[in-house]
């Protein structure tokens, strides 16, 4: 029977299911004039929950419901980041769903349940809770994909995202049923301890292969990438924008509980695997993003590579390795938010500023944005003294130390290729002159100005004091 | 004697079939959302085979939240499908390529 203490557990959850419904009730009555209200609502509803999860936030991990549910540290850290940078979006998608006419309350709720699956996911403790955490997360994020109902483009993206991702949840599935019937159950905790003695080793592994194949859908890591340029480019970029920041900290945190948590003992049959799927999201990604000539394909492309970088973190397989690959999801989901929001920042209504070419000449039009621009490149290239500089040096540390050199070189060259089409941006924004007739002044909303401006700026502050969140990241992975 | 790898041989063929159908045809979006159901119901028969044979419930719990979660899957597959048909005036797959790369 659930108990009180349960409920408390699951605090931060159940208030968010609440508050959501709340949300799109309050929609149902408002005027569409109003919405504004729902959106600053919508932005402290997740303020909140980041609140409860913090204060919440027992000293020893303890688990819920029979052990459905576990709330521990690793859970904490990616819970926090998830409603942060879903909280971010918000700010930074209004003016862009207000021009489109796309202002509605589905866009928030949807996100809000988006974000509980990204929750529950993190938390699980059984293979149930995993699949399930997962099919709320991605249920939602098809809806959000088709919003723009009008568009070709975007029912054409909706389609190849639910096609791709519901085979990939049948994979997964498959896997699920193969490594239940390899070791009787399908508590997380006690399949740590049934996969060393069990009586069909073989039927483990060919579960364990389908999980891999579903997770490497989910991080959209090559050679299972497929839809991840398409629903980028497709979707509406609001939509594209937390696509790209959320879901992978829960596809991180996923990985963590299926491959750590439940099969930990085969991680000598993984780590290859792993490897093999880095080795290919690194080159695929890298090299495929030189050729882009659109912005939203370009930054598709490069999640790729840098989910190949997330992968060098898990191939360590310690917690050395875990939490320099949380810190690196950490670190894409701030960085991936700031670049999609300059993108936010600069489209106007008929104008989506999703080709590069789009940014000629934006030091002469805005010289703060093209500024903030250039520090997100930076970033995501892995420059000094930016963020992704240390969670680049984290993650080809900890390859290292699991003994594969060569996937540290691998990830080392990679980065150079990738230098190559971020200084391309940097390029046309400082040295091209803006083509006749492309807006002189441009002006955003002054809410997403200054957010923008400080996401951009805490990836220099981060860049020089990465200290706090990496001991943060590293003291909740058990040694 | 039906034994336990009867089953689990019907589950991969089942399987099989559902890659197969997504992967080989060329024609039809609504051919792809039958594969999927069936890929998930190669799922469910494994879980209840191994469930009845290792004598713990839990797999065929698992097979309700699976059929739950699946009749949603449809539901939100079939939406996109009828705005996809609203938008382009086809559901042929070969037809379905504005965006390459």
């Amino acid at each position: 029977m659930p108990t009180l203490n349960d409920i408390l557990i699951l605090l931060p959850e159940f208030y968010l299911v609440a508050a959501a419904c709340v949300l799109l009730l309050l929609d149902a009555f408002m005027k569409p004039a109003q919405r504004g209200v729902l959106h600053w609502l919508s932005i402290a509803v997740l303020l909140v929950g980041i609140y409860l999860v913090v204060s919440g936030q027992p000293d020893v991990p303890v688990t819920a419901f029979g052990g459905m549910f576990v709330r521990d540290g690793v859970a904490e850290i990616l819970k926090v980041f998830a409603l942060l940078t879903t909280a971010l979006v918000f700010v930074y998608a209004r003016p862009y769903l207000v021009d489109r006419k796309l202002f509605v309350g589905e866009f928030y709720t949807l996100a809000i349940f988006a974000v509980i699956g990204v929750m529950l996911l993190v938390s699980a403790g059984n293979l149930v809770m995993v699949y399930l955490g997962l099919e709320l997360l991605t249920l939602s994020s098809y809806a959000l994909v088709a919003l723009n109902r009008d568009s070709r483009l975007s029912s054409e993206a909706a389609i190849k995202y639910f096609v791709l991702g519901a085979m990939a949840s049948g994979m997964l599935l498959y896997g699920m049923s193969m490594v239940y019937g390899a070791t009787g159950t399908l508590a997380l905790a006690q399949l740590h301890g049934a996969a060393a003695h069990t009586a069909m080793p073989n039927l483990l592994v060919f579960g364990l292969i389908f999980m891999i194949v579903g997770i490497g859908f989910k991080l959209g890591a090559a050679p299972f990438h497929m839809w991840i340029p398409d629903v980028y480019e497709g979707s509406p970029t609001a939509v594209t924008i937390f696509i790209g920041s959320a879901p992978k900290l829960a596809a991180f945190g996923m990985a963590y509980r299926l491959l750590d948590t439940g099969l930990g003992d085969l991680s000598h049959y993984w780590q290859p695997v792993l490897a093999v799927l880095a080795v290919l999201s690194l080159a695929i990604g890298n090299l495929v993003a030189i050729v882009q000539s659109n912005l939203k394909r370009l930054l598709a492309y490069s999640t790729i590579s840098h989910m190949g970088y997330l992968l060098l973190g898990l191939v360590n397989a310690g917690p050395e390795g875990y939490a320099s690959a949380m810190f690196y999801a950490i670190s894409y989901a701030l960085m991936g938010t700031a670049a999609f929001g300059v993108i936010l920042a600069l489209a106007r209504a008929g104008f989506e500023c999703d080709r590069i070419d789009d940014l000629k000449g934006l030091n002469h039009r805005s010289p703060w944005l093209a500024f903030l621009m250039l520090l997100v490149m930076f970033s995501l290239a892995g420059v000094p003294p930016l963020f992704g500089f240390f969670a680049k040096l984290m993650v080809l540390e900890a390859a290292i130390h699991a003994g594969m050199v060569w996937l540290a070189v691998v990830g080392a060259i990679a980065a150079i290729v990738g230098l190559y089409y971020y200084l391309r941006v940097v390029k046309v924004m400082y040295f091209d002159r803006p083509d006749e007739g492309m807006e002189t002044r441009v002006q955003p909303d002054f809410a997403l100005r200054a957010v923008l401006s400080v996401n951009a700026l805490v990836l220099l502050a981060l860049g020089l004091g990465w200290g706090p969140l990496l001991n943060w990241c590293r003291a909740v992975f058990p040694g | 004697m039906i034994t336990l790898s009867h089953y689990i041989v019907l589950g991969a063929v089942l399987f099989c079939i559902a890659v197969a159908g997504l992967f080989i045809n060329r024609k039809n979006v609504i051919v792809l959302l039958m594969a999927i159901e069936l890929m998930l119901l190669a799922v469910n028969t494994n879980f209840v085979a191994f469930s009845r044979f290792l004598g713990d419930v839990s797999g065929q719990v698992f097979v309700f939240f699976i059929l739950t979660v699946a009749a949603a899957e449809s539901a939100i597959g079939l939406a996109i499908l009828v705005l996809l048909f609203r938008n382009r005036s086809t559901i042929n797959i070969a037809e379905i390529d504005s965006m390459k790369g």
